[in-house]
């Protein structure tokens, strides 16, 4: 059975609203390993042996994160650096990571019209999440659409609770193997899925 | 007597207060101050003081009891094994090519043998005050001469022991006795010798037994009610307790108070009693060299000014080659060899104990002991005057002064790093310095520390690091900064002022306890000021807050921003306090931003800061008041 590591970084959680949500809905899943980067590492300190002794333990990996200016907050970019390592992660032997399959959480204050040519962000989202993806990429894993909160400002308790169940579903769906790779990666986006499996249910 | 107590409390303490400063401007040492301190207002002089200077000297002689007391807390059995050779062969040599020596002369002018062995013995003594307060003063106890002469002092002082045990043997064999002398009404009196001998080491067995089984218990016993008072009162009792032991079997109490500190030496509260003691024992002391200055019987030297002035250049010339010869024997070098003959070359307050039992006991006559007493205490008070002139005259003709410190610790590395002190702070430095491959010139005053990291390979140097000499030999020249980890802001001060007159070049960061010791560093030009009780307690209270459920993140940020705060509110109050009036009106506001700061710290440090972040806000910019939504 898959088991998944959420990989969250969040500068400011004790305001957050969408991501304390999200976080509930899967924090507690029995096959869920819940990491919480900024409570770990306060200090930008980031343990590269258990972190890589962690990514080893685990299948799924989700970078779960608030989409500050087109990126993730900086612990996570610090967490990439330190961790992914030449000839571990990626480059000559660096094979440990192979296969796993990876994606990004996120919530925007933007909302899903902005990210399109045309929009106020002009790009869809996936551009924006390329350097998640050619990370994945280089390091043989497996990158999967991302699962997005789109107009966090102005979403509601009910669409949010809503939301947050789909993730929840999505990741236990995860956990049981349930979704084949090929057909995770025809979607634009992760929710689509949790979509369907949940209309479903 | 309240009047009279007072009244010559404060001539004492005014002559201490104005000749000392006064002689330390003139660069002698402080010994030379308390004597001519003591002259002064000696009976000879202003007359301030009379025959109650006598009574002043026995109480005086307290401070050379506790002198010996912590000298032989000083002496762990392990150090004295080391020193033994020196302790032994020099002291011993000492003792007895002086003793022979004034021996033939006394019985070369006619005198009995008991006599003419008494005031031999009694000359052969040193000053222990005298020579350690002024190695003391000079940094000049770890060089080669300063370790000799202690060897010798320290022989000479447990040499005491068996010559007042074998007085009252010699007495016998001297024509009469008298008992019962005006402070040593022992219990033994009229008993006969080989009792008193006898009782003599039973008092020794007796304090170096209770020092193991009663001492040591009664003292962790105070040591749990934390109260330092009570351990200063615990310290005292002791040293006053033996001194009375002694003094009822007739015994120097100086010696017993010094088998005590050797007994307890091994304690662990080893420190404890050194530092209560330290400060009674400075006082005393001072109050014992005022005495002994004030007992210079002028009237007696006038009437025989020949006779005393013969004896004095006597005793100085005699000591001296004794001296140089034993050093000599012992392959010194010729300058170290003369510091440490003259040095010596005084007659020491044991001589004081010796006349006075002997007198007492009948072997010497009243106007012999008068006449020696005088010339001990006139060479007493010339022996710090032979100092500087050896030191300036004869020395610089004779070669350099050896590097103090360079027999016993060659300090080779020329490091950029000089860290001084490493107690648990400074050992943390250096530790963290030499996980980088940084090793730092080490320099501790703690001796035993030093012997105890050696020997866990660690290279520390043993120093007083506010003297420039040892800085120099510690490569303060080529260094390029020098961490200070020492707790004592005073000790801090003093080595940033060496720091900055002798090496301007060497950037200094230096431990501070509080924010009142910061103040001063910074005003004397010292940037990187570390306060112990910052860091840490930030660390803390952050840490506090975590538990309390505070995220771990924002804790961070805030400690950071905290210290930052602190630190330049530090900056700002050290330049603002010289201008007095102000102080007070700056005090206040940096306490209400202080509190403010403390109230308001998530809101007003963080939230201002993380605005990026706050997504409360956002929404509120983005989502006008929710009614009003509605109602558009």
């Amino acid at each position: 059975m898959p088991r998944i590591l959420i990989l969250f970084a969040h500068p400011r959680y004790e305001q957050s609203r969408a991501q304390r949500m999200l976080v509930e809905a899967v924090a507690d899943l029995p096959s869920v390993t819940f990491h919480d980067l900024y409570e770990t590492y306060p200090d930008f300190n980031v343990d590269i042996v258990r972190e890589k002794e962690l990514l080893l333990q685990h299948d799924v990996i989700i970078w779960q994160h608030p989409f500050y200016w087109y990126s993730a907050p900086p612990l996570l970019k610090q967490w990439i650096d330190m961790v992914l390592e030449f000839g571990w992660a990626y480059g000559p032997g660096g094979t440990m990571l192979k296969d796993k399959w990876v994606c990004n959480v996120i919530s925007s204050g933007g909302a899903q019209e902005a990210y399109q040519v045309g929009g106020k962000n002009r790009y869809p989202i996936l551009d924006y999440l390329r350097p998640f993806e050619q990370t994945a990429y280089l390091c043989g894993m497996h990158f999967l659409p991302p699962f997005a909160v789109h107009g966090t400002h102005k979403l509601g308790d009910a669409e949010l609770d809503e939301l947050a169940a789909r993730y929840g579903a999505i990741v236990q769906g995860l956990a049981e193997g349930a979704f084949e790779l090929s057909e995770l990666q025809s979607l634009k986006y992760l929710q689509e899925l949790g979509h369907t499996n949940h209309s479903n249910a | 007597m309240t009047d009279g107590f007072l009244f010559q409390a404060v001539i004492y303490l005014t002559a201490a207060v104005v000749c000392v400063p006064l002689a330390k401007r003139l660069g002698l040492s402080s010994v030379l101050g308390y004597l001519l301190a003591g002259i002064v207002i000696g009976p000879f002089v202003l007359g301030f003081i009379g025959e109650e200077g006598e009574d002043i000297m026995h109480f005086a002689e307290f401070g050379v009891v506790m002198m010996l007391f912590l000298i032989g807390l000083e002496l762990e059995p392990a150090k004295f094994w080391r020193m033994r050779k020196m302790i032994v062969g020099m002291g011993g040599a000492q003792v007895l090519f002086t003793v022979v020596v004034f021996m033939l002369v006394g019985l070369a002018v006619g005198l009995k043998w008991p006599a003419a062995l008494t005031i031999g013995l009694a000359v052969s003594m040193s000053s222990t005050a005298i020579v350690l307060q002024t190695l003391k003063e000079k940094g000049l106890m770890k060089s080669v001469s300063g370790q000799a002469s202690f060897s010798v002092l320290l022989f000479q002082d447990i040499a005491v022991i068996p010559m007042l045990a074998l007085m009252p043997i010699m007495a016998v064999s001297a024509s009469k006795r008298s008992t019962g002398g005006h402070d040593s009404a022992t219990i033994f009196d009229g008993l006969p010798a080989g009792v008193q001998t006898l009782a003599v080491l039973l008092a020794v067995l007796v304090i170096v037994v209770s020092g193991r089984y009663l001492i040591v218990p009664l003292l962790r016993m105070i040591a749990r009610t934390h109260l330092r008072e009570l351990f200063a009162a615990g310290a005292l009792l002791i040293v006053i307790a033996i001194a009375y032991l002694m003094q009822l079997v007739g015994l120097s109490p100086a010696l017993g108070a010094f088998l005590g500190g050797v007994v307890l030496a091994n304690s662990e509260f080893r420190h404890e009693l050194e530092s209560d003691l330290e400060p009674f024992k400075g006082l005393l002391l001072g109050l014992f060299f005022i005495a002994v200055g004030a007992s210079i019987n002028f009237y007696l030297i006038s009437a025989q000014p020949w006779t005393v002035a013969a004896g004095v250049l006597a005793v100085l010339l005699v000591k001296t080659f004794v001296m140089l010869g034993i050093g000599g024997m012992f392959k010194m070098s010729t300058d170290q060899n003369i510091l440490f003959s003259t040095g010596l070359s005084q007659i020491g307050e044991f001589a004081f104990v010796l006349l006075a039992f002997a007198a007492q006991l009948g072997i010497i006559t009243s106007d012999i002991s008068g006449i020696l007493l005088a010339v001990t205490a006139l060479t007493m008070t010339i022996s710090p005057l032979i100092n500087i002139a050896t030191e300036r005259l004869v020395l610089p003709h004779i070669g350099t002064i050896e590097e103090p410190g360079r027999e016993m610790d060659t300090i080779s590395e020329s490091n950029a790093v000089i860290l001084v002190g490493f107690a648990h702070f400074g050992n943390t430095i250096g530790r963290f310095l030499r996980a980088h491959n940084v090793e730092a010139t080490i320099l501790d005053n703690d001796s035993d520390r030093v012997d105890l990291l050696r020997k866990m390979g660690f290279k520390v140097y043993y120093g007083d690091a506010t003297r420039a000499d040892l800085l120099e030999s510690a490569g303060a020249a080529n260094a390029k900064i020098l961490v200070s980890a020492i707790d004592s802001p005073e000790i801090n001060m003093r080595l940033v002022e060496t720091a900055q007159k002798h090496f301007p070049h060497l950037h200094l960061m230096i431990r501070a306890e509080n924010r009142s010791d910061a103040y001063e560093l910074l005003d004397m030009g010292v940037n990187d000021i570390y306060r112990e009780s910052l860091d840490t307690s930030i660390r803390m209270g952050a840490d506090v807050l975590k538990r309390l459920g505070f995220r771990s993140y924002a804790v961070t940020r805030s400690a950071q921003n905290f210290l930052k705060y602190d630190e330049a509110s530090l900056r700002k109050l050290a330049v603002d306090r010289h201008n007095s009036k102000e102080y007070i009106v700056r005090v206040k506001d940096e306490m209400s931003q202080q509190e403010q700061i403390l109230n308001e710290d998530l809101h007003a440090i963080l939230s201002s800061n993380d605005h990026a972040w706050d997504s409360e806000h956002m929404r509120s910019v983005i989502n006008p008041p929710v009614d009003k939504v509605k109602s558009e």
